[in-house]
Parts: C-alpha cells; structure tokens; sequence
C-alpha cells in the first residue's frame, strides 16, 4: 500500500515535469507560421491558408496582432521556439530591427515575381530581405453625393470637384461645407481626427508624410538624418483645418477612435475623411454607395500642387525568419510561390483582400472591385505625380508617438505649435542619434 | 496534559516521514515557482545587461543600459515615478478608509449584508484591462458635457484612476477587514464598553490594534498593487497626453517597445521598478508588524 502510494506520487511528479518540458511533435516536411499585420484581413489569410492545407497538406498557421500591437507581437512571438517563419517589416526602418532575422529572398520565386525593385527592400550587398505584397493610396476620400449637394447650394464656391486641386481652394470648400452643415445634413466637413491609438497614426505618420515628402524633394535626399521642418507650416496649416471644420469640438479629439472616423463617413455624417485604400472595407454596405466615393490628393499649400497625385507606396514587406529551420524556411518560401502564382492564392490577395499587389504573375485583369483603387488609378491616369511614401524613414515608434502626443495638446488647446514643432524636427534628431548608436 | 510515549512514538514517526517525503510535496509547487517565477526573474537581471531584439538572442553589454535610463530628455521615467508615487499614497489611503468603514457597517447586524457584501465584492472579479474600458466609456460620458475627455489632462487620469481602483479594490479589502472585525473576541468590547468606553474609544483602542494583522495584509496589498499597476492604466489612458499620465509600469512596457535597441533599457528599468517596490513593501511589512498585537 505504502508504495503504491509512493508510485502514485512519483508518478504524478513525473507526468508534471513532463507536462512542463514536452515539446509538442513536429509534422514532416516542415510548416508554415504567419504572422499577419493586417487585422482587417485576418479571417481572409486564413480562410486562404487552409485551402493552402487542403491542396498540399503543410500546415500553415496565421495569427493576426492586434492594431498597433505589430511589433511587440513579434518580439515576443520571435522569441518562442516556435516562432513565425513568415513575418513582415514596414520599411527600412522596421527592416533595421529585423534584419538579422531575414533571409536572403534573391533566388526565391516570390522574388523573380516581382514587377521590380522598387517594391523590393534590396540591400547593399545586393541580398533581398523583404517583398511588398501590396500597394497602397491613400488621400481624402471624399462623399461624391454630399459633395453635388454642396456644389447646388447658393454661394458654392466650386461647382466641381476637378476644380478643387489646391490648398486654397480646399480649405475654401471645407469651411464653406462646415457654415452649411446643418444645410446639408451632415455633421462637419471632415470625419474627425481621432488621436486615439487605433487613428492617431492618420496624422502622425501619414499626413506627415507630406512635409516630409516635399522636403525631401526640394533637397534632393530620400533619407536623413535630420529633418528641418521647412513645410511644418503647411503641416499646420492643413492640421487646422482638419479639427477645426469636424463632426467634433478638438477638445474631443483625444478619445475618437478610428472606429468613429469610418462610420461618420460611411454613414454620411462627413464629407471628408483622410484614409487610404484600405479603408473601403469598412466603409462598404452602409449609407455611401460605391460609385460616391471618390479620393483626392491632400494638399498643403506648396507651390505647384495642382499637378500633385495622391499617396502611393508599400509599408507592408514579406520576410522569412532566416532562423527558422530549413524545411520550415522551403515550406514558407513554397507556400509565398503559391499565393502569387495559383489561381486560389491570386484571388484570395486580388479579390477577397482587395490587394493591389507589386507581382507580374498577377495580371491588371485582377484588379480588386474597390471603387477606390479604381480612384486611385483615376488619379495616375490624370498625369499626376504620386507622392511617395517616405514615412517609412521616420527614425522610430518613438518619434511617430511624440508628434502625435504634440498634435493633439496642440488640438485640445493644452499646447502650442511649438511643440509639434520641437517633437518633429529635434524629436527627429534624437531618435534618430540614439537608433543608430549602434 | 503530560504526553504519553505512545504520542512521542508516533510524532517521531510522523517527522521521519515528512523528512523523507517532503521533496514528493514540494517538488511539484517549487517546479511551478521555479519555471514561472525565478527562471524568468533571472534571465530578465541577466537581460537587463544585454542588448537584445528578442529574448534568445542577447548580447552582454555591461551598465550601459543602466546609465541610458536617465540620460534620455524625452523619456518621462522621473515623472512617471512621481505620479506612481501620488497615485500610490492616494489609492492606498482612500482604499483603505473606505474598506474598513464599509466593512465596519457590514459586520453590524442590519438586514441583507449578505447580499451588500456580495455586491461590493463583484468588481473585482473583472479584469483590469475591461474595467479600464468601461470606466473609460463611463467617465469619458461625464466629461462629455463638459467638452473634455480623460486624457485632455493626466489630472483628469489621475483621478479617473483613482476612482476605478477604488471601485475596484475596496469590496477585496472589505472582505479582508470583515474577517479580521469578526475575529475579535465579544468579550473584549463588552469589557470595554463595561469599563465606561465609549464607541469612539472602542473603535480606535480596541478594534483598530485588533485588526492590525488585517491592516498589514491590505495596506501590502493597495501599495503593490498600486506600483504595479499596468492594466488599468494601459486601458484608461494608455498614458495619454503625451505620456503624463504614465505610470512605471507602462513606461517600462513602452521603452521596451519603443524605439529598435532599447529593450535592455526597459529591462533595465523592470529590475530598479523591482528593487523599489520589494524596498517599500518590506519596509511597510515592518513598520505595520511592530504595531500588531498578541491577542
């Protein structure tokens, strides 16, 4: 009895020590994890990679990391010995953290696929690390419908939106719309400009794009260690007349969600709203047709804007976790081949994700039913110059959070422009000192 | 009662036992200790040295972490540490007072404390990042008609804080100080009200020394829990506006993820938060000690 017991007892000690130390069995061949940043795709990429099972038998897992919660889900994530094999960067910036996890893309077939290498992050021993799989616009989306009405009343400022390609004009219309709001029905001229976390990155990453674009260009440089601010004004000045003529007090901004900018345009309450491609998924199926939505180029006020286009680029780069092991690696680069060259991955990306991709294998056929792609297309068509996006080079997640935090003190009326001012072009300076201190 | 040999016998038989068996005892709690507790609190000291993307890869670096905690303007680590501070000694006061008043009232003998103790209790059993939610949809409502929002200052933070702890915190602490109340003998208040006290007497020369264990167990309590608190925050606020209302433990949690090469600063950072609380909390477990009594 007694050592009955005592087997009892060593027999459960052992079943905890083996609970704790087992390592779950791995399936032949090699597997697939992928770890997705877009949540807004996150039930399509999976419905995708079980048809990829199904077809070939690897098992694919996704998992989606919540809004804004990218990186540190993969830090942690990369730390387990079962970490993603497939995972992405946003850029050169992102890709400086990463860039001993990423293997060599150069002989890989997702690679040969691509239109070319500007949707590549090429280093300079030639090596790639990382792909683009989707290219993105964004500008002012804007309500055709509610803009007609505008154009009818009395004292309109423009009769057409073709007319609308400055700065000047812009803000004329947006503060004409906001003295008729009650007119037309509507609650403001633009969505509000949320600073919450799930919205703030609309204007500390992406409307700052715009200054830092045309600085940029006016420099000749595609990078820099310091920024100098030269159109902040103009980052000013368009940031005014984003909270002053919106469905909200700015007092308010702090708590608006992204949530609240997509259904007061969705559900016409707005005219207005900063977003880009990406967006219309939330948009579709309510108040707003398809065929009234429009989007055009932000302006700011610099010389020569009229022939500006909208903003297109990639933040979204494909890598393949060069420490994963070596079945795992094949696996991954086989199931990428798949996805950009198989009838079901190509539709899958093309029409249920509503990608516009960067791959050759993918024929203009395929295009995505997005009414604002087809905008987006307009727009090149109509001979515009597209900006780039050259927020991928801002030098951290700290310098985006410190810019934000200014914008909106100086929304609320608790800061000056000052602040913006400091965060932007000193906060540019130190973050960018201290991520390549080495 | 003098202790029969037999009873000697049996003792000695019994620690013979224990000796020989405790390991089978202990094993699977200091298993469960060790792979969820010192393991990582070693590896995250170790880190806190390293330069590191992810946990597996560090590279030993010395104190340079250390000395990048303070040399960085636009980290809020001093002010985060203050306001940790304000916020502690604020919530641990009023958690405490409340609790006790309330489990005051509760162990009189009115009708349905059940039910009053059963309801004060409920909050917290919800989780701190779903309470900072609703409280936020709560108080964001109130201020709306004021034209504000919670994080138009880290005033407003600050007590929106203060309110969800207490909320959330005083029915735990209540049922702490009922047990402790109910613990003491009828005998000793009835000797005292005998010997002319008056409640007030009782209430600060009886009652309070008797439920000093009491006070000990939850002044450690609303004080650790105050330090660390991270959920909370993290939902309420999310240390918004530009991170003044940011506690110390968002803030390690945000220089850890903030900028590419500084996660052994954030690592850095979690040990000085550590030495800090393990110092006021020992300190406080002292100091509260020497005035409990032997009843």
């Amino acid at each position: 009895m007694k050592s009955m017991k005592k087997a009892v007892s060593l027999a459960l000690s052992a079943a905890m020590i083996a609970g704790a130390f087992s390592i779950p069995a791995s399936a032949e061949g090699g597997k697939v994890y992928y770890l997705n940043f877009k949540p807004e795709q996150a039930e399509q990429w999976e419905d995708l990679a079980a048809a990829y099972t199904d077809e070939t038998g690897v098992e694919v897992t996704v998992v989606t990391a919540a809004s804004g919660e990218y990186e540190s889900t993969l830090k942690s994530e990369m730390a387990k010995s079962e970490a993603p094999t497939l995972f992405q960067v946003n850029g050169p910036v992102g890709l400086a953290t990463w860039k001993d996890y990423c293997y060599d893309l150069k002989d890989s077939e997702v690679y040969k696929n691509l239109k070319s290498d500007d949707f590549a992050l090429v280093n300079e021993d030639g090596s790639v690390s990382g792909i683009a799989y989707v290219i993105e616009t964004y500008g002012i989306i804007y309500n055709k419908a509610l803009l007609n009405a505008y154009f009818e009343t009395e004292g309109a400022v423009v009769t057409s939106v073709e007319e609308i390609n400055n700065f000047d004009t812009l803000k004329a219309v947006v503060e004409d719309i906001q003295a008729k709001k009650d007119d037309l029905g509507i609650l403001g001229a633009f969505t509000s400009a949320g600073m919450d976390a799930s919205s703030d990155w609309r204007f500390k990453t992406h409307l700052a794009n715009m200054p830092i674009y045309y600085e940029y260009k006016a420099d000749g440089i595609s990078d820099t260690d310091a920024i100098k601010g030269t159109y902040l004004d103009n980052y000013k000045a368009i940031w005014d007349l984003y909270i002053n003529n919106a469905t909200c007090e700015p007092t308010l901004l702090s708590g608006k969600t992204g949530e609240d900018a997509a259904s007061e345009f969705a559900l016409g309450e707005a005219v207005f709203y900063q977003n880009g491609t990406w967006a219309y998924g939330d948009i579709k199926d309510n108040d707003v047709a398809d065929e009234d939505l429009g989007m055009m180029p932000i302006y700011i006020g610099v010389e020569g804007e009229e022939n500006q286009g909208l903003c297109t680029g990639s933040e979204n780069y494909w890598c393949v976790n060069s420490k994963a092991s070596e079945e795992d690696i094949q696996a991954t680069l086989d199931f990428l081949a798949w996805v950009v060259t198989s009838e079901t991955g190509i539709n899958a990306l093309t029409q249920e994700m509503g990608f516009v991709t960067p791959f050759s294998s993918i024929g203009d056929d395929k295009l995505p039913a997005n009414p604002l792609v087809v905008a987006a297309n307009e727009d090149i068509a109509a001979g515009h110059t597209t900006v780039s996006w050259n927020f991928t080079t801002m030098p951290s997640e700290n310098w985006k959070n410190g810019v934000g935090s200014a914008l909106l003190e100086y929304a609320q009326g608790t800061g000056e422009w000052d602040g913006v001012v400091s965060a932007f072009v000193d906060g540019w300076a130190t973050e960018y000192a201290i991520a390549h201190e080495g | 009662m003098l202790r029969s040999p037999f009873f000697k016998e049996r003792e000695k038989i019994m620690e013979k036992a224990i000796k020989r068996y405790f390991p089978v005892f202990v094993l699977p709690t200091m298993l469960a200790f060790t792979i969820g507790f010192i393991a990582p609190f070693i590896m995250g000291i170790y880190l806190s040295f390293c330069k590191f993307t992810t946990v597996t890869d560090a590279k030993f670096i010395g104190l340079v972490n250390y000395t990048k905690i303070f040399n960085d303007p636009s980290d809020p680590f001093l002010h985060s540490l203050w306001y940790t501070a304000a916020f502690t000694v604020v919530s641990v006061l009023l958690i405490n007072v409340l609790a006790f008043i309330v489990a005051m009232l509760l162990t009189k003998k009115i009708k349905g404390t059940n039910i009053f103790r059963t309801v004060f209790f409920m909050p917290n059993l919800i989780g701190g990042i779903i309470l900072g939610y609703v409280w936020q949809l709560l108080l964001n409502g109130i201020l709306l008609s004021f034209q504000r929002t919670l994080t138009y200052s880290s005033t407003y933070g600050f007590w929106g804080l203060v309110i969800l702890m207490c909320w959330q915190q005083i029915g735990y602490m209540m049922i702490i100080y009922i047990s402790g109340i109910q613990n003491i003998p009828g005998e000793l208040i009835e000797a005292a009200k005998i010997d002319g006290a008056n409640s007030r007497q009782v209430l600060f020369n009886v009652t309070i020394p008797m439920v000093m264990p009491s006070i000990t167990i939850c002044t450690f309590l609303t004080l650790t829990n105050g330090f660390k608190l991270f959920d909370q925050n993290l939902a309420l606020t999310n240390g918004e506006p530009s991170k003044m209302s940011e506690m110390l433990a968002l803030n390690i949690f945000n220089t850890f993820y903030g900028r590419p090469g500084y996660e052994g600063v954030g690592q850095a950072k979690a040990v000085l938060f550590f030495i800090l609380v393990a110092v006021i909390a020992i300190a406080q477990n002292t100091l509260t000690r020497t005035k409990e009594v032997q009843q």
